[in-house]
Order: C-alpha cells, then sequence, then structure tokens
C-alpha cells in the first residue's frame, strides 16, 4: 500500500465511481469520494472522472457538470499540474471543460455500442500509461453512445504532431476522428479516454482483459516517485 | 418582457448522423424533395426586461458560455 489519495468525483447521474474507487484500491492507493457540490478537493494527489450520465446527459454530454463546483476547483488544479483521467462521461466532462481539446458528439451509427474494444497505446509518456509499452495492443470494454471524436483540422493535427493521441481504436467503433479513443494535454498529466479501464482490473468482474490495470499502476508509480 | 431566441446548429463541417437519418427516413414516409437534414436545437429565453443592446450581449454570453459548445456549434441570437 502507498499513501497515495485518488480522489474519485461522483455527480448525479455518475455510474462507474464504485468501480473506479475498487480500481483505486485494488491497485494500492486510498480512493477519496469527492462530491459534486462541495468545493473541496480533499487535498488527493490525482482524480479520476468516472463514467455515467451526469446531470442526465441534459443539454450535452459533460456541458452542466463542468460548472458544478468541485470541477471550479477541479479546473485550476488541473491547469496547474494535478494529474487528472476522465474516462467515457469524465472524458466529456474534460472536453467541455476545455482542459482537453476538441469534443465527443453522437456516435457515427447512431447506436449505442457497448463491446470489448482493442486499442493501441500510442503514448506512454503521460503520468497516467507509463505502465504501458509503446504500440501495445490491449483490450477494454466501450460503453457510449456519444463517443464519436471530433476537433478542426488545426487541432488534429497538433495532437497527432505532439503524439497527443494516447490511445486508438483498432477497429473504429463510432467514427472518431483519426481512430482517436484518448488524449492527452500538452504535459502529459491530464488524459481522457472513452474505454473503461477500471472494468477491466480484475478477473472476477469477467472484465475481457486485465489490461485496465496498466492506468492505476502508472499513476501510483508516479504519485511515489514525486 | 421579451423573448429572445437562441438557435444552436452543429457547424457545417461536423457530421450530423441524426439529420442524415432523418434525410433517409423522408422517402420512405413519401415525401420528396429533400436533399438534406441537420438536427439543432433551439431555446427560448424570457428576459425580465426588454431585449435591448445590453441584454442581447448577455444573451450571446450565455450563448457562448452554456447553450452551445462552440467548439462543434454554431449559435445565433434574436429578438422574437
Amino acid at each position: 500500500m502507498s499513501g497515495a489519495r485518488v480522489g474519485v468525483v461522483t455527480f448525479p447521474g455518475t455510474l462507474d465511481d464504485q468501480d473506479a474507487a475498487r480500481a483505486v484500491r485494488h491497485a494500492g492507493a486510498t480512493p477519496v469520494p469527492l462530491w459534486h457540490a462541495d468545493r473541496d478537493l480533499k487535498g488527493v494527489d490525482a482524480v479520476f472522472l468516472p463514467g455515467g450520465f451526469s446531470y442526465g446527459d441534459y443539454l450535452r454530454c459533460g456541458a452542466i457538470s463542468r460548472f458544478s463546483p468541485v470541477m471550479e476547483e477541479l479546473i485550476p488544479a488541473a491547469r496547474k499540474g494535478l494529474p487528472v483521467l476522465g474516462t467515457c462521461n469524465g472524458f466529456q466532462i474534460l472536453c467541455e471543460a476545455h482542459l482537453l481539446p476538441g469534443a465527443l458528439t453522437r456516435n457515427a451509427g447512431l447506436r449505442y455500442v457497448c463491446r470489448d474494444q482493442r486499442l493501441r497505446v500510442e503514448n506512454t509518456a503521460t503520468v497516467w500509461t507509463s505502465a504501458f509499452s509503446p504500440g501495445q495492443e490491449i483490450v477494454l470494454p466501450i460503453k457510449h453512445g456519444e463517443g464519436r471524436y471530433v476537433a478542426d483540422p488545426e487541432t488534429i493535427a497538433e495532437l497527432e504532431a505532439n503524439n497527443r493521441v494516447v490511445f486508438r481504436y483498432l477497429g473504429n467503433p463510432n467514427g472518431s476522428l483519426n481512430d482517436i479513443a484518448g488524449i492527452t494535454n500538452e504535459t502529459g498529466t491530464i488524459v481522457g479516454l472513452m474505454p473503461h479501464p477500471e472494468h477491466a482490473v480484475e478477473e472476477l468482474t469477467g472484465a475481457p482483459s486485465l489490461d485496465g490495470r496498466g492506468i492505476f499502476t502508472s499513476i501510483l508509480k508516479h504519485l511515489v516517485n514525486a | 418582457m421579451a423573448r429572445v431566441i437562441v438557435d444552436v446548429m452543429l457547424k457545417p463541417e461536423i457530421l450530423d448522423p441524426q439529420g442524415q437519418a432523418i434525410a433517409r427516413a423522408l422517402p420512405r414516409l413519401g415525401f420528396s424533395g429533400v436533399t438534406s437534414v441537420r438536427q439543432g436545437k433551439r431555446f427560448e429565453l424570457e428576459l425580465d426586461g426588454p431585449a435591448d443592446e445590453a441584454a442581447l450581449a448577455e444573451v450571446r454570453k450565455i450563448a457562448a458560455t452554456l447553450l452551445a459548445n462552440t467548439v462543434i456549434e454554431d449559435f445565433t441570437v434574436r429578438v422574437e
């Protein structure tokens, strides 16, 4: 066990906070519940924004969550270097908050996609992906209706040129530009991805792999060495 | 009292699969002559005062902050 404390945010409509907390604990860190209405990050070392349908996905996915009190604390902290991971709805929130560029919108096929998804890890220099090897192929569950990553051509070019695409789909499930499944900020401290590493850490849950563990061992290694 | 309408549309270069699905349904329903459909959102804002330039500037701020995600959407503001 390490003393690392990872905050897990719960908004009204969040679904995956318990799995996220469990994955944090499984990796040997201490999950700290953070509540959307509290303007308090409780001194955590990193933050996990889990998936679900925060605020009912009203208006746009993540559009209202982005203005919640906990996000008003989190946004400046993340800009100063606090590690933040957003999966699924968490990724949507990070984009709405402009902590990551681009946006996630309706799947090209219009269907909600729920399946085990093959991915390639493109960037292992972020604090959330250092435990993977470059080019490693992994399998994580996906489950989303609005996961199509879009951005203007300049943003896409900038992401590609600076190795900011962290995960790429092998077999694009939603029409995302350049098969983008996950991206990072300029400094590699903030990562957003549509797939769910927190659902792939234990065989007990019928996970397609244990590949999600890499995310949690990466951040733990970073926090312990920091 | 005034009513201000904010229309939000996906930017032209962003794929709109919902609009495409609607367009594909039209011929099946016997409607012809529609070559494309784009789906957007309409917001009706009731103001407690007149829709003067200051109020409209405030509405544009609301639209840019919350109603539209200007990364992928455009908006227009008009008084009804």
